[in-house]
């Protein structure tokens, strides 16, 4: 492990995509915009939008980041620069973490996007502070990218890749409680929501909702996101072998 | 001399067929040793072998005394991929950059080879609108930075004009009087008279380890085309044992 070389690959995946601008506007607009569209959906209940926006806030980030790493991992194991990686000082865990931090920030420019857009524009209202909701959403991101590194290891081409994405993600966003609240839903699938992470995610935020100050609840639903991003890393480490047949 | 390389009995399966049977061989230290042969007949995969990213059946590799693949192998070798592996959405200079910030050699470092490869003017290019041969040899500058002890080239010199391909060429002789080890795989043979040694592969087994001179001495004729024709038919009617 270094920190030099940790810190020069997040500034090598973010100068890669500074060279694709639409991708930039893509990852910072579309979540916005959604927004906007869920804001005159509920026009005649504005209570609905202050609940469903602001899960959609922890959401956005983990499926964009999920989308976005899960691609970029999988070129690099395609066009050879993976492994060729793997034959430098590189240390395994410097290419993981230099991703979740270039992605990171890349989350952090699209929360303060999604949450100012929400907050001033589209009147969302919660208890507790625009500034934690935003913490928690890029954690959420973190998690989304730490996931997308893990599964693009299951992916030998870009369609398998993006179709991990139903797989991995949507059951997450079906049992998270968006569309249904989980103490409401048959015993089995609460049981699965209880091991997804983004149940944990959007947790932590309808704490930030209903609470002006932090709540145990929500730092323990912020330890789990946490948690489970290391173990996603730690797996994804696993999956990348230097040799191969 | 010590031996920068040595192979011993190497064996590799590769989906299920052997694509290397059994080869020993060894490369000197401070030499350039060409390796040569058809597609398919294993350059790759020795070369894959030797850097350390290939599973191997059988055999052993031993690289600048260590066994390959080891972790402080990393920092000592260059490894040049056949198909160029660097970031297409990058510029030139910025993949330079980076691979030097992985061998920690520095800007400067970089910045020169992109130079010593004949890119400096292509160095803010994104190497995704670079043609074929470009792209080859930005790769191939982002191995020679890392100032490695050894380094292998698989197929350095495909697609690159004349007078660049006798640039690269010299600048390969100018690495090895300096002390670096390097492998370099070609299939084309008039490439083969330029190095200091000449392995011989051939549906993954070894069919020569010698000098030119002594492979034209050997086979009776100054064209090392046809002295690896004359020696593949020599082998055909005595079937080579191998593993």
């Amino acid at each position: 492990m270094s920190l030099r070389i940790t810190l020069r690959t997040t500034g090598r995946v973010l100068n890669q995509i500074r060279h694709d601008p639409r991708t930039i506007a893509l990852i910072l607009l579309v979540p916005s915009l959604l927004l906007v569209l869920l804001r005159y959906i509920f026009d005649s209940q504005p209570a609905i939008f202050d609940r469903i926006g602001l899960m959609m806030l922890g959401i956005f980030p983990f499926i964009s980041m999920f989308l976005v790493t899960s691609i970029a991992m999988l070129r690099e194991r395609t066009t050879g620069t993976l492994e060729r990686m793997l034959t430098t000082p590189l240390h395994k865990l410097d290419l993981l973490l230099g991703y979740g931090i270039a992605f990171a920030v890349l989350a952090a420019l699209q929360a303060t996007v999604a949450t100012s857009v929400a907050y001033h524009l589209l009147d969302l209202d919660t208890e507790g502070s625009l500034g934690t909701v935003m913490g928690i959403a890029i954690g959420d991101a973190v998690l989304g990218s730490a996931v997308g590194l893990f599964t693009s290891a299951f992916a030998t081409s870009e369609f398998q890749a993006v179709q991990f994405m139903p797989v991995v993600v949507a059951p997450q966003i079906l049992l998270c409680g968006l569309i249904w609240p989980r103490e409401e839903m048959i015993g089995w699938l609460q049981a699965a929501s209880d091991v997804l992470p983004l149940t944990y995610a959007v947790d932590a935020l309808l704490e930030v909702s209903a609470h002006t100050d932090a709540t145990d609840q929500m730092w323990r639903d912020v330890a789990i996101v946490v948690g489970a991003t290391v173990v996603a890393l730690l797996l994804g480490a696993a999956t990348l072998r230097r040799r191969s047949g | 001399m010590a031996n920068a390389i040595q192979v011993d009995d190497l064996v590799v399966h590769r989906g299920g067929k052997p694509v290397l049977r059994g080869i020993s061989c060894a490369v000197a230290s401070g030499t350039v040793t060409g390796l040569l042969g058809p597609s398919g007949s294993g350059k790759t995969t020795l070369m894959r072998a030797i850097v350390g990213v290939q599973k191997v059946r059988s055999g052993q590799v031993t690289v600048l005394g260590l066994p390959a693949g080891s972790p402080r192998l990393r920092r000592r070798i260059g490894y040049l991929t056949q198909d160029p592996s660097i970031y297409a959405d990058l510029t030139v200079r910025e993949n330079a950059r980076y691979f030097a910030s992985l061998y920690g050699t520095g800007r400067r470092a970089a910045d020169q080879a992109v130079v010593d490869v004949g890119l400096g003017d292509a160095a803010k290019q994104l190497v995704s609108t670079l043609s074929g041969g470009q792209h080859a040899r930005a790769s191939l500058a982002c191995a020679l930075l890392a100032e490695p002890d050894l380094l292998v080239l698989d197929e350095p010199t495909v697609g690159q004009d004349p007078v660049l391909r006798h640039d690269l060429w010299q600048q390969f002789h100018a690495l090895a009087a300096t002390g670096t080890t390097l492998l370099v795989s070609s299939h084309v043979m008039d490439e083969a008279s330029r190095c200091d040694r000449l392995l011989l592969l051939r549906d993954g087994g070894l069919l020569a380890d010698d000098t030119p001179d002594e492979l034209r001495r050997k086979t009776d004729t100054n064209d090392l085309e046809e002295s690896f024709l004359r020696l593949i038919l020599a082998l055909r009617d005595q079937p080579v044992e191998v593993a």
